[in-house]
């Protein structure tokens, strides 16, 4: 049974001389919550309405669910598409809008009211059916989008962008309402957004995107634990990863020795070919340190570094703490510790971090081996 | 130092006083006027009080009646004709083609020509009898026709001076279709609407605040149309280009008539009045305007 599945086979996309989409490959298992996540102009809204039929690819091929759609016309593909400015029909009210599609299709008219009012009560929408798009509010505009497309039943809904009108507080609870919808229905989905936490809560899976690219599939947590290179390391995580350059000293069947400014790591590893004399960059996320008296004392998995604060950033239970670590790095490392601990700009901070959670990467931006990372998965 | 008051009108005094010189001025005389037997050749002191006189001379003037019959024609025939027009070539002009801006002002040339004296001058020679389109017609292996002596062919090329005129009409349409988010025909097409569909149901719908203000503006400069007219058939032959404005010209300029011309005046005002506040009233049937919020219940 493959209805619901999205297949992409070697996908790409230019306007003109720009390459927007540079070869995508790519499956989306039925019911399935896809993200595309990446930075603007990555090409991510791009994919999306590739798969939508609103763009036609330049080469390679589209399925949805076991039939060729590559040049098939929107309106019968089996696809749904929610807007980021929810596109709503102005002059047609909540039940005409959502009903549209059904009495283009030449559904008698008791049937789409039917489906209408359905789709109405999956999203509390029944007592704004007579209203007009202008006297709805954003969240509920945004739900109505939702709703003409749930009516239409289709094997796969798309989102771009959905709530990126939003305020904030409207944004988590229509996440919530997302991923309930999701739970419900079972629908495959592919969601764009550039929000990543939007992203981690409600992907099944991640696809990150980077210039036409895919930069890695997985996950979120796989993502978060295992990032395939540096972009996708500094990307997925937030604040971002801290990263810091660094020579290979020694190379050992366990372990590499990385020489970072003044000090020297002895990262882990189970895999991966890095030689002495080789450039890498180490990166640690702000959550992973600890304040001194965190770490284990004779933790020899563990190790320590004197800092001077540069900068405070308070956000109530946690501190963003700007730290000036001359034996790691010449730049300034953002570390992510408890509120409550007191802070003074100036002042001296001892900082640990536990080395199974460094992460390594070679010259090339690729993860070493990965095998930091999984030690790190194991002791979290 | 001056009041802020005082400044201030001395600011607007300029527009006041053209307002009241230009506009009040003979808005007020005219309406007098339309109640006297004022002749041109005479000093004002002169004319009589007829009352309501030149209305009474009105209703049993059968150059009236035939005028407004005119008058009305080409109104009907024009309004819709050139609105039409312009929507569909502001249609054309609104798809994203190589060198569109070049077309958009190339298209507006002819309403920056507009009806000018030098135009309906050229419109004249056009169409005489061994002008530009008998040339063409002949060349066609056509019979030429005798444009501006034919009563219905004699409309028609005033008529088509007006639809040469779409540019201003052409350019809101090109603005109210530009105001169309890209996104709601998107949409329509994943609910597999086709072009007409989108056209009628979308399009139309959403462009009609700017299908009402053009029709208010056409209605109303169709009316007053007076220098096609005047050049080109001089409201012949037989009258049958003879509209009310030109009508109104030659009983007081050319009978000196001003008492009576000037109450042929208050009737066209008052009938371009009528149409507006028809127009106005059916508005709320047809004209959505999509950003006014309704009130919350």
């Amino acid at each position: 049974m493959t209805k619901g599945r999205v297949l992409l086979r070697g996908v790409m996309k230019s306007f003109g001389a720009v390459d927007v989409i540079k070869g995508v490959d790519l499956e989306i298992a039925p019911g399935e919550l896809t993200v595309f996540v990446g930075p603007s102009g990555c090409g991510k809204s791009t994919l999306l309405r590739l798969v939508s039929g609103l763009e036609l690819p330049t080469g390679g091929s589209i399925m949805i669910g076991d039939r060729d759609v590559t040049c098939v016309h929107p309106s019968e593909r089996g696809i749904a598409m929610v807007f980021q400015s929810y596109a709503l029909y102005p002059h047609m009210s909540v039940a005409e809008n959502m009903g549209f599609g059904l009495k283009i299709a030449g559904l008698p008219k008791a049937v789409i009211k039917e489906k209408v009012a359905k789709a109405a009560e999956i999203l509390q929408l029944t007592p704004l059916l007579d209203r007009k798009p202008r006297a709805l509010s954003g969240g509920q505009r945004q739900r109505v989008a939702i709703g003409r497309c749930i009516v239409r039943e289709p094997e796969v809904f798309l989102f771009d962008e959905p709530l990126s009108n939003l305020d904030a507080a409207l944004r988590g609870q229509m996440r919530v309402e997302i991923a309930r919808l999701h739970a419900k229905l079972g629908a495959t989905m592919i969601y764009v957004t550039h929000d990543q936490v939007e992203a981690m809560t409600l992907a099944t899976r991640i696809v990150v995107l980077n210039a036409g690219r895919i930069e890695q599939i997985g996950a979120p947590i796989e993502l978060y634990r295992h990032p395939a290179n540096l972009f996708v390391a500094g990307f997925i995580g937030s604040p971002r990863m801290n990263f810091m350059d660094g020579i290979v000293e020694a190379a050992e069947a366990d372990a590499v020795h990385v020489r970072l400014n003044a000090a020297t790591l002895r990262l882990p590893r189970h895999e991966g070919d890095v030689k002495p004399g080789a450039k890498v960059t180490v990166g640690i996320r702000p959550e992973h340190f600890r304040v001194g008296s965190a770490v284990d004392a004779g933790d020899d998995q563990a190790v320590e570094f004197d800092s001077v604060i540069d900068l405070v950033e308070r956000l109530g239970g946690e501190t963003l703490a700007h730290l000036r670590m001359p034996s790691l790095s010449d730049g300034v490392l953002v570390v992510k510790i408890s509120g409550d601990i007191p802070l003074r700009i100036g002042t001296g901070l001892r900082v640990g971090v536990r080395l199974a959670q460094c992460h390594l990467f070679d010259a090339d931006g690729r993860a070493v081996g990965a095998s930091a990372a999984r030690v790190a998965a194991v002791a979290a | 130092m001056y009041d802020n008051r005082v400044s201030g009108y001395l600011y607007i005094a300029p527009f006041l006083i053209g307002l009241a010189t230009f506009t009040l001025f003979p808005f007020l005389s005219s309406f007098l006027l339309s109640f006297s037997d004022y002749q041109l050749q005479d000093p004002v002191q002169q004319a009589r009080f007829l009352g309501l006189g030149n209305y009474i001379q009105m209703a049993s003037d059968d150059t009236f009646y035939g005028s407004l019959g005119v008058t009305f024609l080409y109104v009907f025939i024009t309004v819709p004709l050139k609105l039409a027009f312009a929507l569909f070539i502001a249609f054309v002009l609104n798809f994203k083609l190589r060198g569109i801006g070049f077309f958009r002002t190339a298209y507006y040339v002819p309403s920056i020509l507009g009806g000018s004296v030098a135009i309906a001058v050229l419109w004249r020679y056009v169409f005489a009898g061994d002008g530009l389109i008998n040339q063409v017609l002949v060349w066609a292996g056509g019979e030429p026709l005798n444009w501006l002596g034919e009563p219905a062919y004699a409309l028609f090329t005033i008529v088509l001076l007006r639809l040469w005129q779409f540019g201003s009409a052409m350019v809101v349409f090109l603005a109210g279709l530009q105001n169309i988010p890209t996104d709601l025909y998107e949409a329509a097409t994943i609910d597999g609407a086709g072009k007409a569909r989108i056209f009628f149901t979308i399009t139309l719908p959403l462009l009609t605040p700017v299908i009402f203000f053009n029709f208010i503006m056409q209605i109303v400069q169709a009316f007053q149309e007076f220098n096609g007219p005047y050049i080109i058939t001089g409201g012949g032959p037989l009258k049958s280009t003879y509209l009310l404005p030109l009508m109104i010209y030659e009983e007081a300029f050319k009978y000196f008539n001003v008492g009576y011309a000037a109450a042929l005046s208050w009737v066209l005002f008052l009938i371009i009045a009528l149409f507006t506040i028809i127009a106005f009233a059916s508005a709320k049937y047809w004209v959505f305007y999509g950003n006014e919020r309704e009130d919350r219940e």
